[in-house]
């Protein structure tokens, strides 16, 4: 079955920081089918431990049973679902477009709506630099199509509680 | 504090030595040259047994884990050596054995450039371990490997291996040989809820036939008092699964005995008719299920397990508990009401009467025969080891286990050639105690070469060769479901198996007439100098019963024979 038809989920995990450990969490999610859509790892604010974004797709009941297989692995300390609550979910993109002196400004307008950086210029292309929650990148790539995108770079999903709660 | 420098090597003993390591199982090799070295040269007291295959290795420290409950220790080379060993991690694995497999790596700037027996075995064992190293320095060997039995041996038990690159195990080594463990994401809690236990408890009370499933997990908790005084006191009935045979006494008269695809017919007659399951550490294997959504579909299900990811995986249970199984069960038994279930097991021993487990001593030879006069003589006392097959099933079904440790086989896994290997790894861990082999010829040949092992130690082992010159499951299969035609299942060429024991320095004997069962048996008990091995020619095309196609529900189990012709099973195996 296509992936496209199942939810996508988000989630936080949070691990330590060896070698092998992000190559046991990818093989739970193969073994049970998952498609891992997107992956963010970073060192913690205490080097020994890492955070992963994890979105993926796949049957929800499975998706609980990957979160306990998971959380049995020995070098997770906790994983957590945030596709429902209301974390701060963020993400980046770089956009290289083919654009020359007529076409320049329009493009410019369009950057600017978005909040968009202009990081690289030259007289054939320009990169624009996006930051946002991940509908607002999928809009700004459906607006820019109109001029010929050369490349497209997305950093994938960064999530982060609210308040007193941990990612 | 840090010791005086020592080599890596001299530290791993050391270090196994305080983990109380009687043995250590391997085969040697290049890369682990120093740890070789480092068992002469610390005058170790820990005894090292040289297997002919890294896989034999794998499964005696299985069986010496099973037999004993303490964890027991792998040490092999790098490339092939440590490859070897996945089988036999793999089966340690499923049925949740704690095993420490030490492997010896190429040196540390060589990993990735395809050095001489070079494998990644980390990489390649992680999707069957319960956790796995690759050692970087040699000041990480205390830690790592007090880590790795904690971590083997708590919790769900299971293997962990630590790949030991040789510059490693060369170097030197100046850490505090009891350094602090350093595992935050190793969690364990076993603790008990007490609004599950009472939950549990007013269940049980409105049921009107409960049963008991009693799992892996109650006999790794060591659970059988407790389970026995629960069960007395609550008068439920108890079937167990093949892995689980004596933690409660097959013997005992509330005692169902094995439930599943080849389980009793009352056994798996109570899951159908029961109004409450409580399920006590199984995994609700899919041989024990049939249709899992036919399964107890009207029965209360209760699920005690101390893995979560177990709770809810094949069946979603309606009161779930992650907890110890004796912890679990002593918070229970004051609170569990006496159930008047007098009708409710007067109607199963009527089961038991109507559907016995039966067999013909007349005729051919049969497997069946030979186990249950074995299990005569023998007492019920013997430490059993199986391989896989048709003579598995019937071990399990005639030889009852009325204690645990005493039931050794594959069951998860269903690993052929893990029997001899098993029961030797049990004889060193046992040395007092009676070791029978139960082994078809086909897994037999798989490990045979292990006899060198068990005459050279001369280990008071009996192997019993239950030869039907078949692949004989396969077989049935083949013949029930696929019109007979037989495929890739006949054994011929077949050594002779007596002279083979013989040519090992092993006593052999011959069994071919039902008449002789008793009297050859004898004989092997009787002997005393080391292993003996009984060649037994049995009948080729026996099939066991009863029997559910896998996939199927548990109402369309075959008691006898069927004389219709069956569909091709929908479940895997």
């Amino acid at each position: 079955m296509p992936n496209t038809d199942k939810p996508t989920h988000t989630l936080s995990v949070y691990v330590s920081n060896k070698p092998g450990a992000l190559a046991r969490i990818a093989q739970v999610f193969a073994r049970r089918g998952f498609n891992i859509e997107s992956l963010v790892v970073s060192a913690a604010v205490d080097g020994h431990f890492s955070r992963m974004t994890i979105t993926c797709s796949g049957d929800p009941e499975g998706l609980d049973q990957i979160i306990k297989q998971m959380m049995k692995l020995v070098d997770v300390l906790h994983c957590i679902d945030h596709t429902f609550d209301k974390s701060v979910m963020k993400e980046m993109g770089l956009i290289k477009i083919a654009v020359d002196t007529g076409s320049r400004s329009e493009a410019l307008q369009i950057a600017e709506h978005f909040g968009c950086k202009t990081v690289d210029l030259t007289p054939e292309s320009m990169i624009l630099q996006v930051v946002g929650d991940p509908a607002k990148i999928d809009a700004l790539e459906e607006m820019i199509q109109k001029f010929k995108i050369i490349e497209f770079v997305r950093t994938g999903k960064v999530v982060m509680s609210r308040g007193q709660d941990i990612t | 504090m840090t010791n005086s420098a020592m080599e890596g090597g001299q530290a791993i003993i050391r270090c196994l030595e305080n983990e109380g390591v009687e043995y250590i199982f391997g085969y040697s090799g290049g890369s682990v040259i120093p740890i070789f070295d480092a068992l002469v040269t610390t005058e170790t007291k820990i005894k090292f047994i040289l297997v002919r295959h890294e896989q034999g290795a794998t499964h005696m420290a299985d069986g010496y884990a099973r037999a004993t409950g303490k964890p027991a220790v792998v040490l092999v080379t790098s490339g092939p050596g440590a490859t070897n060993t996945l089988t036999g991690i793999m089966t340690a694995h499923i049925d949740s054995v704690p095993m420490i497999v030490l492997s010896g790596q190429s040196v540390s700037w060589m990993l990735g450039k395809d050095a001489f027996q070079e494998a990644d075995i980390f990489g390649m064992a992680m999707p069957v371990v319960k956790h796995s190293y690759l050692l970087r320095s040699s000041n990480e060997i205390p830690r790592t490997i007090r880590e790795a039995f904690h971590i083997a041996t708590t919790g769900r038990p299971g293997p962990v291996l630590i790949d030991i690159p040789k510059d490693i195990s060369a170097g030197s080594c100046t850490a505090d040989l009891h350094a602090e463990m350093d595992l935050p994401g190793y969690k364990l809690d076993a603790s008990v809820d007490n609004g599950t236990i009472l939950e549990i408890a007013e269940a049980l009370a409105k049921s009107k036939r409960p049963l008991i499933l009693a799992g892996h997990g109650a006999m790794i908790s060591g659970a059988e008092e407790s389970l026995k005084a629960f069960a007395e006191k609550a008068q439920i009935p108890v079937t167990n699964t093949l892995l689980a045979k004596g933690v409660f006494p097959e013997t005992h008269e509330l005692a169902l005995g094995m439930l599943g695809m080849h389980g009793t017919a009352y056994a798996n007659k109570a899951i159908c008719e029961c109004d409450l399951l409580l399920n006590i550490g199984s995994r609700f294997d899919d041989r024990i299920l049939g249709k899992p959504e036919l399964f107890c579909a009207d029965a209360t299900i209760i699920h005690i397990d101390i893995d979560n990811a177990e709770i809810g995986k094949m069946i979603q249970p309606q009161i779930t508990c992650v907890a110890d199984a004796k912890l679990a069960l002593d918070e229970l038994i004051p609170h569990v009401p006496v159930i008047d279930t007098a009708a409710w097991r007067k109607h199963l021993d009527s089961y038991k009467v109507k559907y016995p487990l039966k067999f013909k001593r007349k005729g051919s030879l049969k497997m069946q025969h030979i186990i249950d006069e074995f299990y005569k003589l023998s007492e019920g006392k013997a430490c059993v080891a199986t391989d896989v097959g048709q003579h598995q099933m019937w071990a399990a079904q005639f030889y009852k286990c009325d204690r645990r440790h005493n039931w050794l086989s594959s069951g998860g896994a269903g690993t052929m050639g893990f029997g001899l290997p098993a029961c030797i790894g049990a004889a060193f861990g046992r040395p007092d105690d009676l070791h029978v082999c139960f082994v078809g010829d086909g897994g037999f040949q798989m490990t045979f070469f292990e006899l060198a092992t068990a005459a050279l130690h001369k280990l008071p082992i009996k192997i019993v060769v239950l030869n039907n010159h078949y692949l004989g499951m396969v077989r049935q299969w083949q013949e029930l479901f696929y019109e007979d035609r037989t495929s890739g299942v006949d054994l011929e060429g077949n050594p002779d198996f007596v002279k083979l024991a013989e040519s090992f320095g092993i006593k052999g004997f011959n069994l071919r007439r039902p008449g002789d069962v008793k009297r050859v048996l004898q004989n092997a008990l009787d002997y005393n100098d080391g292993p003996c091995l009984v060649n037994c020619e049995v009948e080729k095309t026996d099939n066991v019963f009863p029997m559910i196609p896998a996939g199927a529900a548990i109402e369309d189990m075959l008691i006898e024979p069927p004389k219709r012709k069956l569909e091709k099973p929908t479940g895997s195996t």
